[in-house]
Parts: C-alpha cells; sequence; structure tokens
C-alpha cells in the first residue's frame, strides 16, 4: 500500500488511476472454469455410469469412431494451446507481432478442428446416426446411447471451441490497440485459461469416444 | 509510459500485500521460456502416442485405467505448465483441490451405488 501512495504522489493525478485487480480477475474466471468442469463432469458422470451398464454395446459402437481424425484432433488442440501460452510469453517479453502470430495460429488450428468435425459428424449423419434416423433401429439400447453421448459431448465441445475462437478473436484486436500490453496482459491469460480448459476436456472425450473398443 | 510503472508498481505492489514476496506469488513476475513449453508440448504429443499405442494392444479393462491415468497426468502438464499453476497463489491451488474433491465425490457416491445395486 504505501508503494502505492508513493506512485500517486509522485506527480500522478487521481485521474489517471485506473484501478485494476489481475489476481482477482484471474480467479474469477478460475470459479467460472470450475462451472464448465462440473457441467463437463456430469456428463462424463453420465458417460461412466452408462459405460458399466452397457459396456459391451459402448466398446461395438467405438469401434465405428475413426480414431485417427480424433488422434489428429487431439494433436491439433494440444499444439493451440501450445501457441496460446507461447503467444502469453511473447506478451510478456513485449513481442507484439509475435504475440499476435501466435494467437492467428491458435484460431487456425481451432478452425481446422471444427472442419475435421464437421466431416466426422457428417459420415455418422450419411450413415443415419442421428435422433430418430434409420441408422439407429438396429442398433442395441448401449450403442445409441454411446451415439447420444457422443453428440451432446463434443457437440458442447465444438460449441466452447467455438466461443474460445471468438474470446481470442477479441483479445486479439485489444491487443493491436495496445489496451493488452506487456504489464497489462490478464485478459489474455483469462483467454488462454479458458482454451487450455477447452484442450483439457478433449484429452479426456478422445479416448472414451475414440479408443476404447 | 508513467501510467505503464504505476500498474508495474502495483502489482509488486499487490504481490508484497498478499504475504509472498517472492516474484512468483504474482503469475505476472514469471517468465517461461519458449523453450520449456516446446518441451512440455513434445510431453503431451508423446503421451497421446502412448494412449493410442496401448489402445492398440488388447489389455482388457486395464486398456480403460490406463487411457485415464495418461489423460489425468496430461491434465496435469496442461495445468501446470500452461495454465500456470505453478506460479499460482496457494488459494487458486486450494480452490483447484476443492473443486477437483467434490468432483470425485461425485465419482465415488455414483460408483458405489452402481457397484451395489
Amino acid at each position: 500500500m504505501t508503494e502505492h501512495s508513493e506512485v500517486l504522489n509522485q506527480g500522478e493525478t487521481h485521474a489517471a488511476h485506473v484501478h485494476r485487480d489481475d489476481e482477482g480477475s484471474k480467479m474469477a474466471m478460475w470459479l467460472f472454469l470450475f462451472t464448465e468442469l462440473l457441467l463437463f463432469g456430469g456428463l462424463f458422470l453420465l458417460y461412466g455410469a452408462y459405460r458399466f451398464e452397457y459396456a459391451d454395446g459402448f466398446k461395438v459402437a467405438a469401434a465405428e469412431m475413426n480414431s485417427f481424425i480424433g488422434a489428429v484432433n487431439t494433436i491439433i488442440l494440444l499444439t493451440s494451446s501450445l501457441s496460446v501460452a507461447l503467444s502469453i510469453a511473447a506478451m510478456q517479453r513485449n513481442q507484439k507481432k509475435l504475440a499476435l502470430a501466435m494467437l492467428w495460429f491458435t484460431i487456425l488450428c481451432g478452425i481446422g478442428f471444427l472442419i475435421n468435425k464437421y466431416f466426422e459428424w457428417s459420415h455418422e449423419i450419411h450413415n443415419g446416426v442421428y435422433p430418430g434416423g434409420p441408422g439407429l433401429e438396429n442398433m442395441s439400447n448401449g450403442e445409441v446411447l454411446y451415439f447420444g453421448l457422443y453428440y451432446v459431448m463434443t457437440g458442447l465441445h465444438g460449441l466452447h471451441v467455438i466461443i474460445g475462437l471468438i474470446f481470442i478473436s477479441f483479445i486479439m484486436v485489444f491487443i493491436a490497440r495496445d489496451k493488452i500490453t506487456s504489464t497489462n496482459f490478464q485478459k489474455l491469460e483469462n483467454a488462454g485459461l479458458y482454451w487450455h480448459l477447452v484442450d483439457v476436456i478433449w484429452i479426456f472425450l478422445f479416448p472414451l469416444f475414440y479408443l476404447l473398443h | 509510459m508513467s501510467e505503464q510503472t504505476q500498474t508495474a508498481e502495483l502489482t509488486t505492489g499487490q504481490a508484497h500485500a498478499s504475504g509472498h514476496g517472492d516474484e512468483h506469488a504474482a503469475g505476472h513476475g514469471h517468465m517461461v521460456s519458449y523453450g520449456t513449453y516446446f518441451i512440455v508440448w513434445l510431453g503431451l504429443v508423446a503421451l497421446t502416442a502412448i494412449t493410442v499405442t496401448i489402445a492398440g494392444i488388447h489389455l482388457g479393462s486395464l486398456t480403460l485405467i490406463a487411457a485415464m491415468l495418461i489423460a489425468a497426468v496430461k491434465t496435469t502438464l496442461v495445468g501446470y505448465h500452461f495454465m500456470h499453476i505453478k506460479y499460482d497463489n496457494v488459494i487458486i491451488k486450494v480452490f483447484i483441490l476443492v473443486c477437483l474433491v467434490i468432483f470425485l465425490t461425485f465419482w465415488i457416491l455414483t460408483f458405489s451405488d452402481l457397484s451395489f445395486r
């Protein structure tokens, strides 16, 4: 507190003082992430409970998944997480252009992920696997439940990827306008936290839906 | 420029006020090298490759356990390094722990119900 008032006395007017609490901002972001964790956590719990009861159906359904696309998407998201982390590191070092380039790369990765997801879903829908679709008629209860969870969980995750991309786009505008600087980048850090959470959720979705057969 | 200096001073001031004099207290004070992030990323990619390989071998119920353990390790890597939990205040670490314990409780309660029906 003493340092604060000293700085104010050194010719700074009260009008120039902008209240900022980075630690509080970060904590608020984490609290929000906890609600996200419980949102997805509930769905993971549902997956766990149904998998426990319909183990065979789940295995049959998971065998139909293209684990190659799933693995590619995992690498894409992990790499985008790296670029967000690098962007923050670049911002700390006042390398504005590098920080922006890393965020552009992140956005490209996010779009690439969504394109893969689009092809995947198109393939499933083409096979008649959608609510009330002909593909479900010959399936066991376990398989139907698997695909229900598959659409809801990867769909909700995909929605988070889209929100993350919008979040990062806003952050890029802030950086371009020097609203985010090497000493004031908590907004970028929060966007990073959100993006990493999206990555973490996929880290669990990938083995649960693509690999366990 | 003067405003930036002021905020920098403020950040230092907050770090001291929260009772942690070291630079790690405020996440901003710590700079992680680009190389460290690349190494963490390499680790994450390697773990993904291991998950895919293990899933190819038929290990029965062990496959699920192995996959979840690897996913947990990957999450820890992302959280600790990319999300900077390593440099976060103790209070945030405690919050995360409480959240995870609540989450784990849900799982234990649900599965103890399912298993003994």
